[in-house]
């Protein structure tokens, strides 16, 4: 691999991408079929997919900027922006909507002024949707970060978040 | 290695935990048990043992299903039955426990079943609980019953012997035993799957590709991200006989990201298979080879059609194209690919096991064998069901769940998610065969079972639907791009009291359209909830274009809350509920809403324990 193919690194990139472009040729061929997993993977060390990020990857696979912002824009899973330190996805599937996920999402608006995709003022909280965590028998479902909650309801959720930042000013 | 020394490996290993002489106890660890709290019950289990100075073995094992009582606990002593403990936590855990083990009192006041040959006095058996009684469990074989990272219990338990079988016959002949079976595609279209092999392996090609569809996007579905998560390999051995029997030698497992622990388990299982010499060269000491890849889905739904999801694992948009050619001719690098979903795999693997016959004899004539539904909403046994087509609607509703949670009168069954339709509670002697849903308005679908009670909002259940398939819609052909958005914007005025009566002739119009104008399966039937909703519950659409009401109380803009000021005794439940501070009244003296204040929350609603609170 030459290493040519990052040259258009500047000196602000941070060291944490350059290694990941570094692992990420280490690991794959840039065959156009692994984009897909090549965003993943970006996205899972980053947390999100910087623009630059993305161009080197469309140079890693030999593919347009086009053709890889369409791919990545296509797919609910890719974010843009940087996210909060902790993810809060509330579960809209059928049967967390007819018990009444949509007053979860309503309760975090009124009270800590979040819409979906929305990442509070200080960066302590993204809000998230997800179409279905599958998990419909203990709905509705939140996700705090990886732990999964079974049996929400508005003020539990309030709760548990304001928990969180009352936690992360003490410290 | 050959089959009879894994199989005697095996043996040996499930042998020891059979006659083991401590006391086994299982925690049901798939998402929906961690969703509940079994981790801390897991822990509460360890600490309990060694605070007691007992010897006991400790299995994480996957969903059995019951997962209305999640976390469970199934404890196991020498010459005994497993009994299921449900709703714990972790100090009852330790009080279940530490008095089962020290002084043989087996709580049977707290139990919920025994599983095993004997019976403990005061605690019904697992076969004879309303929710299993019903219940044939094919696919679903195994689930919560061994522990889904060891090989070892899934071939003491008959594992791979269909694999083992079917490599002993043609490849044609294997296509024939499914084509006896009388198996359907269990994604939810009930396309013959002997039929499609059979396409696939005529197909002239030195490479073919087998593909599994895990992309489980329905909302409200959760029966594969079970049935992976508790039992892997009985998918993947099913994979391995299709693979066989069409002449692939290459494989794809598309899951979606969402389901971390079913894609840790997959890649689990495949290490193992390695090991076992079950996948690349010399598979079971033939000729046949076989390798596969785990993709992860990113996120869009559409991708569970096949033609969009081949595109999304060779890296593009997952845009589905028009068909022909059909996959079987050209599909993944435009080479031969069969796609199949993760239950059908895993009925393979049964009926390679145990016969074609044996498989035909459950179900209905059309359609044969069993279906796995989850089953959730507002029943009050929620959970993870299989059971044979053509059982009547009402007795998986009624029988298996229970009837309606907190004595509610249920409304309607929504089988088959954003594709599916609303089935009234009239209708609880549908067969729930392929051919019934689908005259009824509603499709099987991959087996998303939601049940809507008088609370639920017809209206808004239908934007609910459009809302997802709108956003979902990939924007290739107009008729889904643009009539989805037409039909969510004028549901979104129904439910905000802006429709009018003639929006409903409208609506209904759109929605032919749109199903007869579609590229491809998720525009073609974006319209059934409108469709099926529209056929059985008219009247509730016309509260809401005639009356401005919405009876159940969802649609803020068209109801409020009152207190009824004979019912209410003043407890002040529900003025201690309101975050709005609209609930104003003396102790013990009828309360009132201050409409000005309210947010329409429902909190003093659902907190009512005397019926005061009503919808107007």
């Amino acid at each position: 691999m030459e290493a040519s193919r990052f040259k258009s690194l500047t000196k602000e990139d941070s060291f944490e991408i350059r290694q990941l472009l570094m692992q990420i040729q280490e690991e794959y061929q840039g065959r156009p079929d692994e984009l897909i997993p090549v965003l993943q993977k970006a996205q899972k060390k980053l947390g999100y997919l910087p623009e630059n990020v993305l161009l080197e990857i469309a140079r890693f696979t030999k593919l347009s900027a086009a053709t890889v912002f369409g791919v990545a824009t296509f797919y609910e899973q890719f974010r843009f922006h940087p996210i909060g330190k902790h993810t809060i996805r509330v579960c809209r599937g059928t049967a967390c909507h007819v018990r009444g996920s949509d007053k979860i999402l309503d309760e975090i608006d009124s009270r800590l002024h979040l819409a979906p995709g929305d990442t509070s003022n200080d960066r302590l909280f993204t809000l998230e949707t997800v179409a279905c965590f599958g998990s419909c028998a203990l709905a509705p479902v939140v996700v705090v970060d990886d732990t999964v909650k079974g049996r929400m309801n508005p003020s539990e959720t309030v709760k548990t978040l304001q928990n969180i930042k009352k936690e992360s000013d003490k410290s | 290695m050959d089959y009879l020394s894994m199989k005697a490996k095996a043996g040996r290993t499930w042998n020891f935990l059979e006659n083991l002489p401590q006391p086994l106890i299982q925690i049901g660890m798939g998402t929906c048990g961690k969703a509940a709290g079994a981790a801390a019950v897991l822990d509460a289990v360890k600490q309990t043992l060694k605070k007691i100075h007992y010897l006991g073995r400790v299995m994480e094992v996957g969903c059995i299903g019951l997962c209305y009582l999640e976390p469970l606990m199934a404890v196991r002593k020498p010459g005994r039955p497993f009994i299921y403990y449900g709703d714990l936590t972790p100090e009852k855990t330790e009080e279940i426990l530490s008095r089962y083990i020290l002084e043989d009192d087996p709580s049977p006041r707290l139990a919920a079943c025994t599983l095993g040959d004997a019976s403990v006095e005061g605690i019904p058996g697992f076969h004879e609980l309303p929710m299993i009684r019903p219940q044939v469990r094919i696919a679903l074989r195994n689930c919560g019953l061994i522990d889904p990272e060891n090989i070892d219990h899934y071939i003491a338990r008959g594992g791979y012997s269909g694999l083992e079988r079917a490599l002993q016959m043609q490849p044609e002949d294997v296509i024939g035993e499914i084509k006896d079976s009388g198996l359907r595609g269990r994604g939810g279209a009930g396309f013959p799957t002997g039929l499609k092999w059979e396409f696939a392996a005529k197909s002239p090609s030195q490479t073919k590709y087998i593909v599994c569809n895990a992309d489980e996007g329905d909302p409200g579905a959760f029966m594969d991200r079970s049935l992976l998560e508790s039992d892997p390999h009985a998918v993947l051995e099913g994979m391995l006989i299709g693979a066989y029997a069409i002449g692939s030698a290459e494989g794809y497992i598309y899951v979606r990201a969402e389901y971390p622990l079913a894609i840790q388990r997959i890649e689990t299982a495949l290490e193992q298979m390695r090991t076992y010499g079950l996948l690349e060269k010399g598979i079971l000491d033939s000729r046949f080879k076989f390798q596969v890849h785990i993709q992860q889905g990113a996120g869009a739904f559409v991708c569970g059609e096949e033609t969009a999801l081949m595109a999304s694992i060779q890296g593009s948009r997952g845009m589905p194209r028009s068909r022909p050619p059909f996959p079987a001719h050209s599909g993944l690098w435009e080479k031969p690919t069969n796609i199949n979903n993760v239950e059908t795999f895993s009925n393979v693997s049964a009926i390679l096991e145990k016969g074609a016959n044996w498989y035909a004899g459950f179900g209905t004539e059309k359609s044969r064998g069993t279906k796995t539904f989850s089953l959730a909403g507002k029943v009050k046994r929620t959970g993870l069901i299989e059971v044979p087509m053509g059982i009547r609607l009402g007795e998986i509703i009624e029988g298996i769940g229970g009837g309606g949670a907190k004595g509610k009168k249920l409304k309607a069954v929504q089988t088959g998610g954003p594709s599916g339709g609303c089935i009234p509670m009239s209708h609880r002697d549908l067969s729930v065969d392929y051919e019934s849903l689908a005259a009824a308005g509603s499709i099987m679908g991959s087996g998303g079972m939601v049940v809507l009670d008088e609370d639920t909002c017809i209206a808004d259940i239908a934007r609910y639907f459009l809302t997802f398939t709108q956003s979902e819609s990939c924007g290739k052909c107009l008729p889904c791009r643009l009539g989805t958005k037409q039909m969510l914007d004028i549901l979104e005025d129904i439910c905000k009291g802006r429709g009018k009566p003639e929006d409903l002739e409208l609506l209904e119009g759109l929605c032919k359209t749109i199903q007869k104008g579609s590229l491809c399966g998720l525009g073609q039937t974006a319209p059934n909830p409108v469709l099926s909703t529209l056929r059985y519950f008219r009247s509730e659409y016309d509260a809401h274009v005639r009356d401005a009401k919405c009876p159940a109380g969802v649609c803020k803009p068209l109801f409020h809350y009152e207190i009824d000021q004979e019912k209410c005794n003043g407890c002040g439940v529900c003025a201690r509920k309101c975050q709005s501070r609209a609930i104003v009244g003396e102790k013990k003296a009828p309360h009132r809403i201050l409409q000005d204040n309210c947010v329409k929350c429902g909190e003093c609603y659902q907190a009512c324990k005397f019926q005061a609170i009503g919808i107007h």
